[in-house]
């Protein structure tokens, strides 16, 4: 059975890595009871796929993780019966079946959804303006580890809310924006901000 | 100090600047965060190394678990920031605080140090200064926390006495609540209404109290005397209830084992579960500090084992479990042991590691039983390779037995074999470095003949020192020539591109060892060595050696005194007041054996009187049976009033 599960990863969590947060769930679902199902070969690991890394520090509010269980037909198991068994920061948001043979979670990731909090006062004036001349722009030519590329086109939506900065940015492979470097942009320095992945955007599932 | 909330807020500003930051947040699972304000008594642990180190700690994990069963009293944990966080910490002002809570560690009623080993000592001052208190404890006042500390290091406590208030000697589990009793009674004696700190006691009211507990040392209330030469006359009591030695404390009975382990977030140093099979070791190998310090053995029985591991992987779906003791092999149902839990786990992904196996065949039988699929290494500790060095270290396993093991465990598919020895044991000679070369040769030709050119062999080189509490506690060792000319033999020798050499470097061994063989005069030296940046010593890379000789010098301190000595056999050594129970007398008699090339077998098969039985007869008597592998004792009970009944009721006053 392949279980799709939709989770926050807040709190102490915010500063574990993506490697450990695999690692984090196969012991949650050990302790939950359930039996994982295991890759075939001479290091057999269990089968669980997280739907993109988050980057150290953001808060994840809705997150995506498939797991695969040795179990079949059986009604899949409780939300609750794995959210005691989960560590603090983590928390279940649904648990459902999905077709064992659907296509690989991290290819069908397309976009992703941010709230940006900033932490020093009074730091979100005049945003509404420059986040407007900003999406403006034709293109924003930018250096990522040696190699340029556009930001502009990654950028598919980006306000100020009042409270805080709310952007959706493209997340498919090869072409992913990162809040970093929006906020770079808009001359906020990141380590005055906290921020949030507010949702992954799936590609429309062809049934 | 900060409040918590002040703390959290200044951490979130540096913690993604630093490597790792999942070090430095707590919330694993079976953490325990208690409400602060509704318990009496409030203690912090710290590992004084990196988290990554600290967490696997199993006796942190026991008293840990202790203390937060108690309603009255909370445990809190804390380890020391990589050089990283440290910079940062210092320079935003965050003090060291708890992982639970995120409490600065000066608000704490006691801080307890776990000092497994010697090379922690400079961290011990770092964590103090960290957390904003004065590192001697007697610069410390009524408004500061408690300082004690315990582990195997303790039994030499004279090296730290200038910094800790307390020390532990010997097993925790019982003496820690007799602490946060006398704790508890101190503070509420203590506090008065309007206190600006509620936590404030009255600190010598409360060290004279913990002075008079069995098993507790308060280094103040001794005064040490010296001769002219340097060595020990003598070290006197300065309270009438402060007993002049310090006998250990010792569980009569192992209380059941955790199974609640704290589950990290992050990849750590031993990310398993640990299982304590059996306490103490029969075999007498006369450089072992823990086979000395531990006695007598004490045996878990297979039910609580396999009972305890299923709980402990139920609650924390760990995919490792450890099952430990000095001596695997002397458990006297390990073959039960092994079936059962192969049988438990069978199928359900967990590995087991069974350390400390000896040298035969049966060991590879019982490591077989217990994999799902065949690791890559297998680990022996043969320690001497000469016939005569394995004499006097008393060790005494034949060249056959070795290559008949290694041909097993090679010839069953295992491709790694790696093999612990020691230099410099005492009286060692070049030749008996060569034996250790060829044994190496003759061990990878058993490899080669099964498995050609994929059998490995890994040879682990330490260097002994002379530990206080053994039988070679009178032994001069190595200086740092002789221990580069063996070093160099072996790397010559041991030239293959199927054997991995790996030693300890002179520098590293030649620190444990003044630290371990200081007196109370040494304090002056650690905390010059600080002051010169030393930290992190136990970390090869971190050792700043010139720190320490300068220190020295600037102590006027020879270190060669400590450790290259011979010792005559009626010195006073700086922790004889410090008893584990075995006689002095017992140890300097076996020395004379060792000397004279007489091994002594296993004691569960002839009881040598090492001093253990007299030390807790009234415990041997109160747990009679098989649980103890000392025999038992027939003798009646002393008559009432004895010493520690009049202890008790004075103590109740």
């Amino acid at each position: 059975m392949r279980l799709r599960i939709t989770f926050a990863k807040t709190g102490p969590l915010r500063y574990i890595g993506h490697l450990d947060l695999h690692k984090i769930w196969e012991r949650t679902l050990r302790r939950a009871g359930l039996p994982l199902a295991y890759s075939q070969g001479f290091h057999p690991q269990p089968k669980i796929q997280i739907a993109a890394a988050l980057p150290l520090g953001f808060v994840g509010r809705e997150e995506i993780v498939d797991v695969w269980l040795e179990t079949d037909d059986s009604p899949p198991p409780a939300l609750d019966s794995i959210q005691a068994a989960a560590p603090p920061g983590l928390t279940l948001l649904s648990v459902t079946p999905v077709a064992e043979r659907a296509p690989a979670l991290q290819t069908q990731v397309v976009a992703a959804e941010y709230r940006v909090v900033l932490l020093e006062a009074g730091a979100g004036s005049g945003l509404e303006r420059k986040a407007a001349d900003l999406l403006a722009k034709e293109s924003l030519p930018r250096q990522r580890r040696g190699k340029s590329y556009d930001l502009r086109p990654l950028i598919q939506a980006l306000e100020w809310q009042g409270d805080s900065l709310r952007m959706i940015l493209s997340a498919a492979e090869g072409a992913t924006g990162r809040p970093e470097e929006v906020l770079d942009e808009l001359g906020i320095p990141v380590e005055n901000t906290r921020i949030e992945r507010v949702r992954l955007i799936l590609k429309p599932a062809i049934e | 100090m900060l409040s918590p909330a002040e703390i959290e807020a200044r951490l979130e500003r540096v913690l993604l600047t630093v490597q790792k930051p999942g070090r430095y947040v707590g919330g694993e699972l079976h953490s325990v965060v208690k409400d602060w304000d509704s318990v009496a008594v409030r203690m912090a642990f710290v590992f004084p190394d990196i988290y990554d180190i600290g967490v696997s700690n199993l006796g942190l994990q026991i008293l840990y678990d202790l203390v937060n069963a108690r309603p009255d009293a909370l445990a809190e944990r804390a380890y020391l920031p990589w050089l990283d966080m440290e910079a940062k910490m210092r320079a935003n002002g965050i003090p060291l605080y708890s992982l639970e809570s995120k409490r600065a560690l000066a608000d704490f009623d006691l801080i307890g140090f776990s000092l497994p080993y010697e090379t922690l000592y400079t961290n011990v001052l770092n964590a103090l200064d960290l957390a904003g208190l004065p590192l001697r404890s007697a610069e410390r006042d009524d408004s500061h926390p408690l300082v004690i500390a315990g582990g195997h290091a303790c039994f030499n406590p004279e090296p730290m006495a200038d910094f800790i208030d307390a020390f532990v000697i010997g097993e925790g589990e019982e003496v820690i609540h007799e602490i946060l009793d006398a704790v508890q009674r101190v503070k509420s004696q203590s506090s008065k209404v309007g206190d600006v700190r509620p936590s404030t006691f009255n600190r010598e009211k409360l060290l004279r109290e913990l002075a008079r507990l069995p098993g507790v040392y308060v280094p103040r209330f001794y005064d040490v005397a010296y001769f002219d030469d340097g060595t020990i006359r003598a070290v006197t009591p300065t309270l009438p209830d402060a007993p002049s030695v310090i006998l250990k404390r010792m569980v009569a009975r192992l209380p059941p084992p955790p199974t609640r382990f704290l589950v990290p977030n992050i990849d750590i140093v031993h990310n398993r579960l640990a299982i304590e099979i059996m306490r103490g070791c029969t075999r007498g190998c006369r450089f072992c500090h823990a086979g000395m310090i531990t006695r007598p053995v004490r045996e878990r029985s297979v039910d609580e084992i396999v009972a305890a591991a299923e709980a402990a992987v139920r609650a924390t779906g760990l995919e490792e479990l450890a099952l430990l003791s000095l001596s695997s092999s002397d458990y006297t149902p390990i073959l039960d042991l092994v079936t059962a839990i192969g049988e438990q786990f069978a199928g359900r992904h967990l590995t087991v590691s069974l350390p400390s196996l000896r040298i035969d065949t049966v060991s590879v039988d019982l490591m077989e039983r217990l994999k799902d699929r065949r690791a890559g290494g297998f680990t022996l500790a043969p320690e001497a390779a000469s016939e005569r060095m394995r004499r006097i270290i008393n060790k005494f396993i034949p060249d056959e037995q070795i290559l008949a093991a290694a041909r097993e465990i090679f010839a069953r598919g295992w491709t790694t074999l790696k093999l612990y020895f020691m230099i410099g044991h005492p009286s060692e000679t070049l030749e008996d470095v060569q034996a250790i070369a060829d044994l190496c040769k003759r061990v990878l030709a058993e490899g080669r003949r099964a498995l050609g050119g994929r059998a490995k062999l890994h040879a682990g080189v330490s260097t002994f020192i002379p530990k206080p509490h053994t039988p070679f506690q009178w032994a001069a060792m190595d200086t740092e020539a002789q221990i580069r000319l063996k070093q160099d033999l072996l790397k010559r020798q041991l030239r293959d591109r199927s054997i991995k050499l790996s030693w300890t470097e002179p520098e590293e061994t030649l620190l444990e060892a003044w630290l371990s063989r200081g007196d109370r005069r040494l304090g002056a030296v650690i905390l010059a060595a600080w002051r010169n940046g030393a930290k992190f010593d136990a970390w090869g890379d971190q050792l700043r050696f010139d720190a320490w000789t300068s220190a020295f010098a600037a102590c006027g301190l020879d270190p060669a005194f400590y450790t290259h000595r011979p010792r005559r056999p009626d010195e006073r050594f700086p922790w004889d007041h410090i008893s584990s129970g075995v006689r002095k007398k017992y140890l300097l008699e076996d020395y004379r054996r060792s000397l004279a090339g007489e091994i002594r077998a296993d004691c569960r098969e002839n009881c040598y009187a090492c001093g253990i039985l007299p030390a807790f007869a009234d415990e041997r008597r109160a747990h009679p049976g098989l649980y103890w592998k000392c025999p038992e004792v027939k003798s009646p009970k002393k008559p009432a009033l004895s010493d520690s009944a009049v202890g008790d009721s004075s103590f109740a006053t």
